[in-house]
């Protein structure tokens, strides 16, 4: 897809997310950190870096914090808030407070839906900056002609996770940026709106020569909005990078934009020049330093993680990974588990939430009924056509007895003499098909099933149909 | 102090005058040169004591946790903000372009 041939080539890619944490205030003062209202209405001394201004932290930052820290495994330790230094005007301090050398949280993992365990680096916490609007140019940065700075966001709470180089291709990193989003809105850390900037990405990617164990020299990309533009943003720089070796060019490090327009990715900075924040412990604050106890307090209070409720959907109703992840992705899982505990057939079960419960109000759906209607599926009242009817009518509703519901459309068994008169009329009528059927050609197997179907109406049961003609073949 | 051997050239204060947005003259970049030599003689000095065991310290007191409970305060009204900028635009604060003026 990229250009990049995956025989010789390997991609490395390495991702910081940063999520806006769900404060009401900001991380180091009690201006509202509320997304969006009009322009500079969310400031207040310290938003604006006027002297004499002191930061003071936010306790329920440090504890969504540690909710996201525990969530992937991390160790929480001592932290220190750091000073990093630089010049930019959605930020009037003059620096950024973040945290270095000893951030909050540290070590941990996050596990995808597909089994890959991607290694966490840290988590640690920092404040944002506010937004920039560059005027002329068609709003491209490099050639405005001012900029307009509005300062609503700057000093909202933000977590910034550092992965591990551990992902290797778009659709890898798309997963983990998912999964992570899915963990951040369970453990109530993040509303991980992707289009309100809630939950950023920034990509470092280097290639190397497949078999190769030591690293490329790597680009960090900024500016991905979606999980769609991650994907197109690293297809684009890897195919880059290996067209700039294999010209016998190296890779410089740099930051790169990218352009959802054109689908490139363009030099911001370069590395050497800009990246010297001299950081320095913040002297206006205090370390962190958390009770063990409250941790413990803390982890005790985590939800079920994605991961988890993947797992025991797998264990209790032998899904499959790929079936596990969608119906839990759907907030299904519950649903299925409490049909289950009805005694429902948990294979019917899990295919119908994958393939029938797409519909969000499905998640409302009482259980009872569930578990009723696969009960007539398996004892062959309803066929699966007429399950799938039934069942969108008991999500719409929410509930209700899906034996009247069946009974309305004029759902029942098929007597099956009726069907065995047809089976034995179409045999009689089609000798030809009927001597491939009894050879065994895959090719006529759906014939006569689907001319039973067609004579009943979708009435006939399939299988009943095939075990029909089976008896039949001797 | 200043008998000892300068440690600071002129090239590394300028780039830490960079770093800082500071213009600074060839006077100055030569006085400062020195005063930051002496700094970091003094950290050496420091630096020769026997601390094994302990403990870096950021201030004299351990202070840990200062936190406030997450209640919203008053804002700033954005008139009198603005008011006060040396540019302003349509509720927001107007900047020289960000990047691409400097070659």
């Amino acid at each position: 897809m990229s250009g990049v041939d995956p025989e010789r080539w390997e991609v490395v890619i390495g991702l910081e997310v940063h999520a806006e944490l769900s404060t009401r205030t900001k991380l180091f003062s009690s201006a509202t950190a509320e997304f969006g209202g009009e322009p500079n209405t969310h400031i207040d001394p310290l938003t604006l870096g006027l002297p004499g201004s002191l930061p003071v932290l936010n306790a329920r930052a440090v504890e969504l914090a540690v909710r996201v820290g525990l969530a992937l495994g991390c160790t929480v330790q001592r932290s220190v808030f750091a000073r990093k230094n630089y010049f930019y005007p959605d930020q009037p301090k003059n620096y950024q407070i973040s945290q270095y050398d000893l951030p909050i949280n540290v070590d941990g993992s996050l596990e995808l839906p597909s089994g890959q365990v991607v290694g966490i680096e840290r988590a640690h916490l920092e404040e944002d900056t506010g937004k920039s609007t560059h005027i002329g140019g068609g709003g491209r940065i490099h050639e405005a002609r001012h900029s307009l700075v509005d300062l609503n966001r700057a000093g909202v709470p933000l977590l910034e996770i550092v992965g591990r180089p551990d992902l290797r291709s778009a659709d890898e990193a798309r997963a983990y940026v998912a999964e992570l989003r899915a963990v951040l809105v369970a453990v109530g850390a993040s509303d991980g709106k992707m289009e309100e900037g809630s939950l950023r990405v920034d990509c470092n990617v280097s290639v190397r020569p497949r078999g190769s164990a030591e690293l490329g020299t790597r680009c960090e990309i900024k500016n991905i909005n979606s999980l769609r533009s991650l994907g197109r943003a690293i297809d684009a720089e890897a195919a880059r990078q290996v067209a700039l070796v294999e010209a016998g060019e190296r890779v410089v490090q740099e930051t790169r934009h990218w352009d959802e327009d054109d689908g490139r990715t363009h030099t911001l900075r370069s590395k050497e020049e800009a990246d010297d924040y001299r950081y320095f412990p913040d002297p206006d604050l205090v370390e962190v330093d958390c009770d063990p106890v409250w941790v413990e307090e803390v982890r005790a209070s985590l939800p079920l993680l994605p991961a988890a409720r993947r797992a025991r959907l797998v264990e209790r109703s032998g899904a499959s990974r790929p079936h596990a992840a969608i119906v839990c992705e759907r907030n299904l899982d519950d649903l299925c588990l409490a049909a289950l505990d009805a005694g429902a057939d948990p294979e019917r079960v899990v295919n119908h939430a994958v393939h029938n419960l797409a519909d969000e109000r499905a998640v409302g759906l009482d259980p009872a009924a569930f578990a009723a209607l696969v009960a007539m599926e398996v004892d062959g009242t309803l066929t699966a056509t007429q399950a799938k009817t039934v069942l969108a009518e008991l999500v719409a509703a929410g509930g209700g007895d899906p034996a009247e519901l069946a009974a309305a459309h004029g759902f029942e068994a098929m007597d099956t003499s009726e069907l065995e008169g047809l089976v034995d009329g179409l045999i009689a009528e089609h000798p030809e098909e009927w001597q491939r059927y009894v050879e065994g050609d895959p090719r006529i197997a759906g014939f006569f099933v689907g001319r039973v179907m067609k004579a009943t109406q979708g009435k006939a049961d399939g299988r009943v149909v095939t075990a029909l003609l089976d008896a039949r073949r001797g | 102090m200043s008998d000892r051997p300068e440690r600071i050239s002129a090239e590394e204060v300028d780039a830490v005058a960079r770093l800082a947005m500071l213009a600074l003259t060839e006077d100055q970049v030569e006085r400062f040169a020195h005063q930051l030599a002496d700094v970091l003689d003094h950290a050496a000095d420091i630096e020769a004591l026997d601390l094994d065991g302990v403990e870096p310290m950021a201030r004299p007191v351990r202070v840990v946790n200062v936190l406030r409970p997450d209640e919203p305060g008053p804002a700033l009204d954005r008139d009198e903000v603005l008011g006060q900028a040396p540019a302003a635009e349509d509720g927001q604060f107007r900047v020289p372009p960000v990047l691409g003026g400097a070659p």
